[in-house]
């Protein structure tokens, strides 16, 4: 039994790799083919030029037939026109963040016709970032972001200059990045990266479109633009680190981020074309569930603000020497939180506890995760007490060690043990924490959570 | 006098995970007018059911909180200051940080 499993798991993983061969191959064909695609385009491109001079050189605006054609319709829009066409055409516009709100805002920032669009990101495509990151493909599975976002903008528009910028946004990068662009979109997920690209924007006068979304709700507004405020004129204090929730921990619905994405774009778009009223000391609300969007004016440029105040000197090298991780009490890149609250014999590693259960050892496993995360997932014989109710339930605790201790030592005397499971590995440490001091002397916390359980002990356990 | 407050970026979760709420707020006293300050002490008391530290700090909202009354920033109307009228509505908006 043991062995046709085993021998079953090999099969599955050379399958697994047979696959990551062949998809690395296809993308490395599709890379070549778009590649061909845009030189062939670039030769008829110059064929037609070398043909027709007088056409392509005769229009004051300077765009040629082939542009026409692609922007007809933004063309034969009165109020956009060839003037913001072409001052579209002649703008840059970085996009920080290839993820939820960047991928829409770089596929029409692309399709529209900016001149130079740029991408900076650190982080490679993974399989739960594609129900909302839209603009990576599965082919791109374990690629850089950035790789897969800008070959999805060439393949969209061969005509326009997509710059890729493979790093993680820094105080000692941004300055030389952001300078480059006339106008930033701020498409991250963190807020030390989002008082670090306003201060940046500031110390450079560029424009700035913040978006932001979570759960089904998003905000969108326009920074410094036009004597407007800046990020810290609205929020001077950082909030508190557990005020700042993730995707990755309470959830995003594809689309929300995807709508809020789009309107970064638009505001991009009439900034860069000089059409229209940016949202500029005005915020966009909106929630999904009620289908609700609120437009509502917020504060002007704060006199007193630290950064783009009248009496404040933010300089270059204060940007460069902002430690913007201290500030915000949280870090710049998303890894996940890896807390180590307890001492070494209040907790036990996956492996351990595996070879415990297979002996027989009496225990009583608590998952301590928010009842809609363990129906996505749990191990067997596992009771559900989420960390925000433990405290109000530990009567069932105490009996179902009781229990356990009757069911496995009928008569002998000897004590069940207590293991606690989440997710990751942080909430447990907390209930553990709390369940020694109301003296659960023998509770200790599975190291790493469920995720370190799929890893080292059951890969057939899903992760998410 | 009859408010409709919202809350919304998470704030909701503090009250029972409910967005809205149509509420009854009487001022101290016949004479004085009704401010946010003293809206929010009411809040505090009655719809916070959790975390009130994730609402307030001291007297006033925690960082990160837009305060809206009728659709616009309460520091365009004084703050703590603003009075508040019959059938106003006030947003408490939690900023957001995810993409
Ligand atoms: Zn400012």
């Amino acid at each position: 039994m043991e062995n046709k499993m085993e021998s079953k798991g090999g099969e599955a993983a050379r399958i697994l790799s047979e696959i990551e061969t062949l998809k690395a191959t296809r993308s490395d064909l599709d890379n070549r083919i778009s590649a061909l695609e845009a030189q062939l385009r670039h030769l008829n491109f110059e064929k037609n030029n070398v043909s027709c001079p007088s056409i392509s050189t005769g229009f004051v605006h300077g765009l040629s037939p082939d542009m026409i054609y692609r922007y007809s319709r933004q063309l034969l829009l009165p109020s956009f026109g060839v003037q913001g066409q072409s001052n579209l055409l002649k703008s840059s516009i970085l996009v920080v963040g290839a993820g939820g709100l960047g991928s829409p805002a770089l596929l029409y920032l692309a399709a529209c016709g900016v001149g130079q669009l740029g991408v900076v990101d650190h982080d490679v495509v993974e399989l739960n970032n594609m129900h909302r990151q839209v603009i990576h493909t599965e082919a791109y599975i374990g690629q850089p972001k950035v790789k897969s976002a800008a070959a999805a903008c060439r393949s969209i528009n061969s005509t326009i200059q997509i710059v890729e910028h493979q790093e993680a946004l820094r105080t000692s990068n941004a300055l030389e990045i952001l300078s480059q662009y006339d106008i930033i979109v701020d498409a991250t997920d963190n807020a030390p990266s989002r008082y670090m690209i306003s201060d940046c924007c500031v110390v450079l006068g560029k424009p700035l479109v913040s978006g932001a979304a979570l759960g089904l709700e998003g905000q969108l507004t326009v920074y410094n633009h036009n004597r407007g405020p800046c990020y810290r004129c609205l929020f001077p204090t950082p909030p508190p680190t557990t005020a700042c929730q993730r995707c990755a921990d309470s959830g995003v619905l594809g689309v929300v981020p995807g709508i809020i994405g789009c309107l970064q774009a638009l505001e991009a778009i009439k900034i860069a074309s000089a059409v229209g009223e940016p949202l500029s000391e005005r915020m966009l609300l909106f929630d999904a569930l009620s289908a609700r969007i609120r437009i509502v004016k917020i504060r002007g440029r704060s006199l007193q603000c630290e950064v783009c105040g009248e009496n404040s000197a933010f300089t270059q090298q204060q940007f460069k020497d902002f430690d913007y991780e201290k500030f915000t009490q949280s870090p710049l890149s998303v890894a996940p939180l890896m807390l180590n609250l307890l001492p070494e014999d209040h907790r036990i590693h996956s492996r351990e506890l595996k070879e415990r259960i297979v002996k027989g050892e009496a225990h009583v496993l608590v998952d301590v995760r928010p009842a809609h995360q363990f129906k996505i997932v749990s191990l067997p014989n596992a009771m559900n007490i989420p960390l925000s109710s433990l405290e109000s339930r530990l009567a069932e605790i105490s009996s179902a060690l009781k229990e356990e201790e009757k069911r496995k030592h009928s008569g002998f005397e000897s004590s069940a043990s207590l293991y606690v499971i989440c997710r990751r590995g942080n909430d447990s440490q907390m209930a553990v924490q709390l369940l020694h001091k109301v003296g659960f002397t023998s509770a200790r916390d599975i190291i790493g959570g469920l995720e370190a359980w799929a890893r080292d002990v059951d890969p057939n356990i899903p992760t998410y | 006098m009859q408010l409709t407050l919202e809350f919304g970026g998470g704030l909701e979760l503090l009250c029972d995970s409910v967005k809205i709420h149509n509420v009854d707020v009487s001022p101290n006293n016949e004479v004085d007018k009704l401010t946010m300050k003293d809206l929010l002490v009411w809040v505090r008391a009655n719809l916070i059911k959790e975390r009130p530290e994730m609402f307030m700090k001291d007297d006033s909202v925690r960082p990160g909180v837009l305060v809206l009354v009728n659709d616009c920033d309460w520091e365009l109307s004084g703050q703590l200051d603003t009075p508040l009228e019959e059938k106003d509505v006030v947003v408490f908006i939690s900023t957001l940080h995810g993409g």
